[in-house]
């Protein structure tokens, strides 16, 4: 389940901690080592963001550039720490399968209903699919990239990824319970590389939700997490992050949400934790008459920033695409939303829709946003747009003269401007604990 | 001293002066009407009330069966007694009236009390039956998307079940058409009583044929010029506005 060290893990910036991590993990699939030593090589050689870039403008750069000290996380977990990391992953009453990972490592065996099994679905972690499925696997891993600017990110993630989930759902099976992957960070100083594959066959449907915590608040971590959501035709896959790594985190998550025909596919980032959080977006829509929805609910306090940027590929015709990201800002946090949509020429009666709302709750919170359009195609409805606003105060007045305090009027308000994407979540025990994590951060 | 009793208020929006020495009492179980022209302070009188900031009350007292109001938060005034019901409510997205009613009452729970949902329930379905307002609308957000009839049975609904000792009622009938006016009457004359002081202020003596007033008062110019019985109403339907503004004292609306 776990392996022992004999010796202290190297930091990143050791030269010797890729061939040191590779031996560790011990798998021994040719391909999936190369494609980790091709990474790593690319790594070495890619430049860090500089902020000329378009794509890391207004960015905070440097954490990223003093990222060496961090060390790979790995080793043994005290019981203790498993027990409780164990009994805090259970949000549901019913789960389709549950994964916990503790610094990469399964801090529980996986669970998948038996019947889902006989039915052909794969849940199950990275590396034991890699090891079991290597073909299946490989059609998919990393066959798309966001390509919004964290190259040299994605190729660490390659070449130090360790664990992850692939949930495969085949043709024309449904699936009405969720999913769920726990994924928590444990020692001090420790980076993961979590990796999240979701495939969903001809018609199939599925919903695989993801909760991203730290055991402690005092720990930090480096976090360069990927997802990739690949629907075939008909598919209905929704897939949800909640990202609530502590304050102490720098993450990165890097996804792309790939549809092709008559597909509905929906993806949702919650944002509450990380004391700066990279994230990166890229729905391609590879086939006519789907539907891709990507929404955000971000929460940023104190001095979080959360950095958005996200690209809507129409390359097929007759498809749709709906992108909604809210934040509502408390105290100096500060958000980025960079979005592009792109209708290629044969995109042809496209609707694309992108918009960012902003809600600043503070005089010191600063939202930057950058909407944007590339439009190729001359049959198309496409509209983006960002709107920044505070609190309305005539709405204000009307909850103080009903004889509800400032505070929780407020809290609210808030909750009402959140509504839009909760109810999306399309999960009520999903909906509540999104709904508890948001007003945790109005305690704070 | 159960009363509502305003004295010598004097109220200025952006520097200009819309009160002026403005005092009236109402009673415990009174209904009195306010009906003047427009722009001659009435919402102004509502809205300072209420405690809105942009209303400036540079002088005067006042009191909620004693209590001073002038100074207090607009949340403590409301939880102090007095409701009003917008002209204008606002829309509120993602709150649902279910949800914004019960964080007005567990506003108003003592220490150690503790809200309970299923006698909630039972009374505010009670109330919308009695206000022809369809259960639907316990989740439905907050006046959005409303009729202007139903956001005024939506105001009537929420004084109802915050049960207030006093309720200005500022132009409730704005905007409805005869039946909403009959339906928002009715809710209104229902919670009459001796725990309940009404101010109507309206621009029209239509709503007065629905809810009696025990007092009419007429204003002009930021203060009450004449007050009478519910006769009086029956006089400015008749003969309009022109003879007030030539009855108020010297000076006034020069």
């Amino acid at each position: 389940m776990s392996d022992t060290l004999a010796i202290e893990n190297p930091s990143l910036e050791d030269p010797k901690i890729f061939q040191f991590h590779q031996e560790q993990a011990g798998l021994e699939v040719d391909w999936f080592k190369q494609a980790q030593q091709a990474a790593w090589a690319r790594y070495l050689e890619l430049p860090l963001p500089v902020r000329t870039n378009e794509k890391w403008r207004f960015a905070n750069l440097s954490r990223l550039r003093d990222t060496g000290r961090f060390q790979p996380a790995g080793g043994e977990l005290s019981q203790v720490t498993v027990d409780r990391i164990v009994k805090a992953s259970h949000r549901f009453k019913e789960v389709a399968g549950r994964i916990i990972l503790a610094d990469e490592t399964l801090a529980a065996p996986v669970e998948l209903d038996p019947e889902l099994g006989k039915k052909g679905i794969i849940f199950t972690t990275l590396t034991d699919a890699i090891v079991k499925y290597p073909e299946l696997v490989q059609k998919y891993f990393m066959q798309q990239s966001p390509e919004l600017g964290s190259e040299k990110f994605e190729a660490l993630h390659v070449a130090m990824l360790r664990n992850g989930v692939f949930l495969h759902v085949p043709d024309n099976v449904e699936v009405d319970r969720p999913f769920v992957i726990y994924n928590w960070t444990v020692r001090d100083k420790g980076a993961i590389f979590p990796h999240t594959l979701f495939v969903a066959g001809k018609h199939a449907k599925a919903t695989l939700i993801e909760f991203q915590e730290s055991a402690s608040p005092g720990t930090e971590h480096l976090v360069v997490a990927n997802a990739h959501l690949f629907a075939d035709d008909g598919a209905q896959p929704n897939h949800t992050i909640v990202q609530n790594w502590n304050q102490n985190t720098l993450s990165l998550q890097l996804n792309t949400n790939n549809a092709w025909s008559d597909t509905n596919a929906k993806s949702t980032l919650i944002n509450v934790g990380s004391a700066q959080a990279r994230q990166e977006v890229h729905g391609k829509i590879f086939g006519s008459g789907s539907n891709v929805e990507m929404y955000a609910l971000n929460v940023p306090t104190e001095n979080q920033e959360f950095d958005q940027r996200t690209l809507q590929t129409h390359i097929a015709p007759n498809s749709r695409s709906d992108l909604l990201f809210k934040n509502a800002l408390i105290g100096k946090s500060r958000t980025i939303f960079s979005g592009l949509i792109i209708v290629e020429e044969d995109a042809q009666q496209t609707d694309a829709y992108q918009t960012n709302n902003n809600l600043m709750l503070s005089e010191e919170a600063e939202a930057n946003s950058l909407p944007g359009l590339e439009i190729k195609a001359n049959d198309v409805k496409c509209s983006h747009g960002a709107t920044t606003g505070r609190i309305n105060d005539s709405e204000l007045f009307y909850f103080l003269a009903r004889g509800i305090p400032r505070n929780k009027a407020q809290e609210l308000m808030v909750f009402g401007y959140f509504e839009e994407i909760v109810e999306k979540l399309d999960n009520q025990e999903l909906a509540d604990y999104v709904r508890e994590v948001v007003q945790h951060k109005f305690m704070d | 001293m159960s009363n509502l009793e305003i004295k010598n208020l004097n109220v200025s929006i952006n520097g200009t002066q819309i009160l002026k020495d403005f005092s009236l009492t109402v009673p415990k179980g009174e209904v009195h009407a306010i009906m003047g022209p427009n722009g001659t302070g009435k919402s102004t009188l509502a809205k300072a009330l209420a405690g809105h900031e942009d209303y400036e009350i540079t002088g005067g007292e006042v009191f909620l069966d004693g209590e001073q109001i002038v100074g207090k938060e607009p949340d403590e005034i409301s939880r102090a007694g007095l409701f009003m019901a917008f002209q204008y409510p606002s829309e509120i997205p993602g709150v649902t009236i279910a949800n914004f009613i019960r964080a007005a009452l567990t506003a108003r729970l003592e220490e150690g009390e503790t809200f309970k949902a299923p006698a909630f329930y039972k009374e505010l379905y009670e109330k919308m039956d009695l206000l022809k307002i369809d259960r639907s609308f316990t989740s439905r957000s907050v006046n959005e998307g409303f009729s202007g009839g139903e956001k005024k049975r939506c105001e009537i609904l929420q004084m109802a079940m915050l049960k207030p000792g006093y309720a200005v009622l500022d132009e409730t009938d704005s905007g409805l058409d005869i039946d909403a006016l009959k339906v928002v009457a009715d809710g209104v004359n229902q919670m009459r009583g001796p725990e309940l002081g009404v101010l109507l202020i309206t621009h029209y003596q239509r709503l007065l044929n629905y809810i009696v007033p025990d007092k009419v008062h007429v204003m002009f110019d930021g203060r009450i010029v004449q007050s009478g019985g519910p006769e009086l109403a029956e006089k400015l339907e008749a003969e309009g506005y022109d003879w007030v503004k030539e009855a108020a004292p010297a000076g006034a609306g020069a």
